[in-house]
């Protein structure tokens, strides 16, 4: 069996007076894809923000891939990073450079790639989202699903071993919704990467998930197979899994 | 919910005006730490430099022609009640250089540019794009910062030469105007006048001002609040604060420069 590519243990967070993260520990194998669900306000952002050093936990531990991120140097740190893909919520493209500069940026940044070399590896990464032809169009231009897809592009051109994915498909309609989740499960899958995902999607997590977790009140509430807790007697997962539009897909 | 006192929110006021003063000297720190860090991103500099500065050129030319034109109208019947008329160019030109070229140009280029900073990094921070500059392993305050500020801190005594020169012209057709004075005398009077003395305190300042305004826009940029009105705020606070600043600085670096070269 794999080892476990992350491991968090007793992580906590506040701001100010309100706690966020209490105590969490998680551990995710490699090649696993853990969705991690939450109501809003339940520190599910915040999980991953402090898994990539973006904010600094007050108590806790993270190891990924065998590096102890809080113990890490930024220069150590940012060679941790060069191995992580993150798709933030809002896909973050940035908005002074076309598609292919936003692809290319990470690369020119920190790989010695030749130029050639860049633009296959843009090409390809464009191509496996089906944007390709959007390559020279600036982010303004695209629709919110594209612009996930090319958030999504940039994130893996560099074939992180780890993605994290924050509401990868939150104001999407449900059609973009199954289209994005399929296209991120399909790349889990060819790229070989383990991921934690933040959502509230349902139709997202189980095209994505092979196990998920319930953030409550700053721990773990459930932790199991989707489909355990879906059918989970409990009355707080009823009530958090209880929707016509998960039933249906459930169903389907 | 209990109504805050006044007491309470003057002491929040405070504080949050020290923190304010704190975090833009730390600000500072971490500049002059990275200014001399590769890479040196020319290619960026050079970008911002022209969307910064050679953009601010239109507004600025206008600025310089009419503070030369309306000084000089304004100034030639009071010099000429006490028959010193033929002073006019002397006065002009050295009002100009030594005070009221830098700091217009620089209030304006505030204006224009520390709130567009202010909004673009507002933005940027916004919708996450600093953190996924920062997740991506890249240093996003060598890139969007440091970068920016050594732009400003160029282009603004460059635009400050341009505008005394506008000025000077301005200043010329106000006295055509009044005098009918020709160019040749203008400008023979002008030369005649002008030292480097002067210049140098004039445009070096400016080197200081275009820092204020690339510091304080960036700063409040890059710690902008979420949401839109975060975005507004920075962009507001960002023209209110360096303007604020080039004016105190000014008052500074006149009573250093006039020991340095007295006017004589």
């Amino acid at each position: 069996m794999a080892g476990n590519l992350v491991e968090i243990k007793d992580l906590h967070k506040r701001f100010g007076e309100q706690v966020v993260l209490n105590g969490v520990s998680i551990d995710v194998a490699e090649g696993q894809n853990l969705v991690v669900f939450g109501k809003s306000g339940t520190g599910k952002s915040v999980l991953l923000k402090c898994m990539v050093g973006l904010l600094v936990p007050d108590q806790g531990d993270i190891t990924i891939a065998g590096e102890k991120v809080l113990t890490l140097s930024l220069k150590e740190l940012n060679e941790l990073r060069k191995h992580l893909g993150f798709l933030f919520q809002s896909a973050a493209l940035y908005d002074s450079m076309s598609v292919r500069e936003n692809l290319s940026f990470p690369l020119i940044r920190n790989f010695n790639f030749t130029q050639g070399e860049i633009d296959k590896k843009v090409e390809r990464a464009l191509d496996r989202v089906g944007l390709l032809f959007a390559i020279d169009k600036m982010p303004s231009e695209l629709s919110g699903g594209m612009r996930k897809r090319v958030g999504l592009a940039r994130s893996i051109i560099t074939e992180p071993k780890l993605m994290l994915y924050d509401e990868p498909t939150t104001g999407l309609d449900p059609i973009t919704t199954k289209e994005i989740s399929k296209l991120i499960r399909d790349l889990q899958a060819e790229l070989k990467m383990t991921s934690v995902a933040v959502t509230h999607d349902l139709i997202c997590a189980q095209i994505i998930s092979d196990y998920a977790i319930v953030l409550h009140e700053g721990n773990i509430r459930y932790r199991g197979d989707l489909t355990q807790l879906t059918l989970s007697d409990d009355p707080f997962l009823k009530n958090f899994f209880s929707s016509e539009v998960f039933e249906d897909s459930y169903g389907s | 919910m209990q109504k805050k006192s006044s007491l309470e929110i003057n002491k929040a006021k405070l504080l949050n005006f020290f923190s304010q003063i704190g975090g833009m000297t730390e600000f500072n720190i971490l500049f002059l730490k990275n200014v001399f860090k590769p890479p040196y991103e020319i290619g960026e500099i050079s970008k911002h430099m022209y969307e910064l500065g050679v953009k601010t050129f239109p507004i600025v030319s206008i600025t310089g022609i009419i503070i030369g034109l309306v000084l000089t109208l304004q100034s030639q019947p009071i010099m000429a009640k006490f028959g010193a008329e033929f002073y006019l160019p002397y006065t002009v030109t050295l009002s100009v250089v030594r005070e009221l070229g830098p700091v217009i140009t620089a209030l304006i280029f505030a204006g224009r540019v520390s709130s567009g900073i202010g909004a673009e990094l507002g933005s940027m921070r916004v919708t996450e794009q600093i953190d996924a500059m920062e997740v991506s392993a890249i240093n996003p305050f060598r890139y969007l910062v440091v970068t920016r500020i050594i732009a400003t801190s160029i282009i603004l005594p460059i635009l400050t030469i341009y505008v005394d020169a506008l000025a000077i012209i301005g200043g010329w057709f106000g006295s055509y105007l009044t005098s009918n004075t020709t160019w040749d005398l203008y400008y023979s009077q002008v030369i005649e006048v002008l030292k480097f003395g002067d210049i140098i305190p004039g445009v070096g300042k400016t080197i200081v001002f275009g820092y204020i305004v690339g510091l304080v826009g960036s700063y409040m940029g890059y710690f902008a609040d979420k949401g839109t009105e975060g975005v507004g705020k920075a962009s507001t606070n960002s023209v209110v604060v360096a303007s604020l600043l080039i004016i105190i600085f000014d008052m500074i670096l006149v009573k250093i420069t006039l020991l340095l070269w007295p006017v004589t």
